[in-house]
């Protein structure tokens, strides 16, 4: 009961510190799935690199839609929809919740890289966008 | 119970009462206004006819999990614009969307296809439902409204360099691009502006 005042408080954070939670929680939990730290250089190394897409038969990487400044919009490489910035600090609602995070990775490594990304990439994927 | 603690869950109810009342406010405030807002003319009869008048184009889209998921990475096109059957078999093969991973789990996909049908071109009336569902044919379940017929017809003098080889549009999939109301279901064609071009029938 003494800790109530918490919850205005909690409900009031900024996103920042709500993605910072998640994506704690998240490295976590790949951690325990043979993820070794998560490494934010790593992370962008992994983020600007280049795949062959079958589909589209061209080289790709997630900067494909999301641009390599995620403090910009991207946009859909496919249909041009516009993407809101993935930085957690100029958008509050990236990396807020985990059923999302990992919808997204499940699709987009699949369409990026062509396969399941490891935890070890997730792992750093999510500390280099966090970062931003 | 000493008395403080008594005060502070005293103290505690209200304020959780407070919340509660706040974002119950905030929802039936999102419900009334967001995707009924000029999406039909009839408003005052209320209710349910009241999102989906038969005077406009198209019933707007009125179902936030659906607004959600199918927004992504295209517009949310009005379920209108297809046949239960074309929906039914969108909703059937998310594992391979156009070339696209768009599954989801299965709750909200189910959920989301019940929207849908209860929404399709055979169900509501709207002048466009209507003439798109009459260009499909009784056997066909068409997976894109931009391969019907009417559609087609509609946008057969668009050149390609003002869709595919124009950044802004990419692709006829791409319907708020052109048709600035489009999220408010009104498709009228003088209302059209091609990005880039300052008329499209130059
Ligand atoms: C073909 C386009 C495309 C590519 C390529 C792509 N993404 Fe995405 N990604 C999207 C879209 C669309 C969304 C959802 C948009 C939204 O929420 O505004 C998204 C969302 C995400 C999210 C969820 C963020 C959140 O919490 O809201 C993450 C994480 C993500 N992408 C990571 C990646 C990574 C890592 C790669 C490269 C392996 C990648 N994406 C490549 C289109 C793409
Ligand atoms: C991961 C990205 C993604 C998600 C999520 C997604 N789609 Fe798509 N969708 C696409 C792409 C890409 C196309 C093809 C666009 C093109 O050809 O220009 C497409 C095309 C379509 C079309 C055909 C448009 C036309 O040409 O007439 C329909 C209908 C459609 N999607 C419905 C849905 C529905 C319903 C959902 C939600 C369950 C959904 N989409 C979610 C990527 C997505
Ligand atoms: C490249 C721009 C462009 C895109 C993208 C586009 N349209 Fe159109 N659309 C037009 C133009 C231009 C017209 C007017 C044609 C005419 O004057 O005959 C039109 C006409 C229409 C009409 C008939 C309007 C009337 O009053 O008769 C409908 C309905 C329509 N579009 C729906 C759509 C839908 C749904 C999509 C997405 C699946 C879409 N359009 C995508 C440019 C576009």
């Amino acid at each position: 009961m003494k800790h109530l005042w918490l919850i205005p408080m909690l409900l009031l954070a900024g996103g920042a510190q709500a993605a910072e939670a998640v994506v704690q929680a998240q490295i976590a939990q790949y951690e325990q799935q043979g993820a070794k730290g998560a490494d934010a250089a790593r992370g962008m190394a992994a983020w600007n690199e280049q795949h062959m897409q079958a589909n589209m038969q061209k080289m790709v990487s997630c900067a494909t839609c999301h641009g390599s400044n995620l403090s910009l919009a991207g946009e859909h490489v496919r249909t041009a929809k516009r993407i809101e910035p993935m930085a957690p600090s100029v958008n509050p609602e990236r990396l807020t919740d985990p059923a999302k995070i990992e919808k997204w990775f499940g699709r987009n490594c699949e369409w990026t890289i062509g396969r399941d990304c490891t935890a070890q990439e997730k792992a750093d994927f999510l500390a280099f966008i966090q970062s931003k | 119970m000493k008395p403080t603690s008594k005060l502070n869950r005293f103290w505690g109810m209200l304020l959780l009462a407070a919340c509660i009342t706040l974002s119950m406010g905030t929802l039936a405030w999102s419900d009334s206004d967001k995707w009924n807002e000029g999406g039909s003319k009839n408003k005052s009869e209320g209710g349910k006819a009241g999102s989906w008048g038969q005077t406009t184009g198209v019933a707007v889209v009125t179902n936030k999990l659906y607004a959600a998921e199918c927004s992504a990475c295209h517009f949310a096109y009005q379920p209108g614009f297809l046949p239960e059957r074309s929906w039914v078999k969108i909703m059937g093969s998310l594992g391979d969307h156009f070339g696209e991973n768009a599954k989801l789990d299965e709750p909200t996909r189910v959920s989301i296809e019940n929207y849908l049908r209860g929404h399709a071109a055979d169900h509501l009336p709207n002048r466009f439902s209507t003439s798109f569902l009459r260009s499909i044919k009784a056997d066909a379940s068409p997976l894109r409204i931009s391969e019907t017929g009417y559609f087609i017809r509609k946008h057969d003098e668009i050149p390609a360099r003002m869709v595919r080889d124009n950044p802004k549009v990419r692709s006829f999939a791409n319907c708020a691009s052109c048709h600035g109301g489009a999220e408010k279901g009104s498709f009228d064609e003088d209302a059209v502006r091609i990005p880039g071009f300052a008329s499209w029938e130059d």
